[in-house]
């Protein structure tokens, strides 16, 4: 019923979902109600990137968002967050760029090597299936990401691994 | 990521099937201890428990840290349940995204059927 319900409410609404494809792998697929051009053109024109990446719901918003999409040339992205005084940055540079089909970008804010992440666009009938492919360099750059949370971004406050850890510690307790 | 769970959740399941491992836990719960409290506890030798816990720990069940020549052992957060936890959190970031790239998407297509009935006047 309440699952009827919400369909009701976002007919267009499409499924995001997030996976760890490997040990070094995280996979984001998502599709979009549009030809692949104009969902390419939004991921490679600042000025609309700068619409969506960085979610208001989220309590993020941008400061600054460069960036020169084309093979070598590169990004750098500054947010503001509610939860830190700090602004935070992001960097890297595109190492592909094949207009309406794939991306491919370096992030390396990080002090040690960053993720690359290849973005492909497949277009089926008048919906693209867009896949976000973040690939660590060990599986160790994956856990210490997961570990502190960094990935994305975001560093959120954990309240939902806190009430893991307290529920987890109670079953421990009992077993 | 289901073939990649079950390894993590064989990985919990084997550290928990040993009675003696189950005890170590149970130990940990009501308070941290060195691997020497724990042989004592349990009357084993130092290598046997010392077995015992390297494979807790893998599992993600205890973290241990040596502090001069003692290792202490206290409960660990399960690797499982916090990387489903941040995954999940990670999801809610993209969906948040995308969302908003719907609008654009949606805008850019409006704009493009404007364009176009224009072209054609």
């Amino acid at each position: 019923m309440d699952a009827r319900r919400e369909r009701e409410r976002t007919p267009m609404k499409n499924r995001t979902t997030v996976e760890r494809k490997s040990e070094r792998e995280l996979v984001v697929t998502r599709t979009f109600n549009g030809p692949a051009r104009i969902v390419f053109e939004a991921w490679t024109k600042p000025e609309l990137l700068k619409q969506w990446w960085a979610p208001k719901s989220f309590g993020v918003s941008f400061i600054s968002c460069e960036a020169d999409v084309r093979a070598g040339g590169t990004y750098r992205f500054v947010f503001g967050h509610a939860a830190s005084e700090q602004p935070m940055e992001f960097f890297g540079r595109y190492i592909e760029v094949t207009p309406h089909s794939r991306l491919v970008w370096t992030n390396d804010e990080g002090a040690e090597g960053g993720a690359v992440t290849t973005v492909t666009f497949e277009e089926r009938g008048a919906e693209t299936l867009v896949v976000v492919h973040d690939l660590y360099p060990s599986k160790e750059a994956l856990d210490s990401a997961i570990a502190s949370g960094s990935t994305g971004g975001f560093s959120e406050t954990f309240e939902q691994l806190d009430d893991l850890l307290v529920t987890l510690s109670a079953s421990v307790g009992r077993s | 990521m289901v073939q990649y769970s079950r390894t993590r959740f064989d990985g919990s399941f084997g550290a928990l099937s040993d009675a003696t491992r189950r005890g170590v836990l149970e130990q940990l719960a009501r308070a941290d201890a060195s691997i020497t409290d724990l042989a004592d506890k349990f009357h084993m030798t130092l290598t046997g428990m010392k077995k015992h816990v390297d494979v807790l720990e893998r599992a993600g069940l205890v973290n241990t840290e040596k502090v001069g020549r003692v290792r202490t052992c206290k409960l660990g957060l399960c690797r499982l349940e916090e990387e489903a936890a941040w995954l999940e959190r990670y999801r809610q970031l993209w969906d948040a995204r995308f969302d908003e790239l719907d609008k654009v998407v949606e805008e850019l297509k409006r704009k493009e059927k404007v364009d176009g009935r224009k072209k054609r006047a």
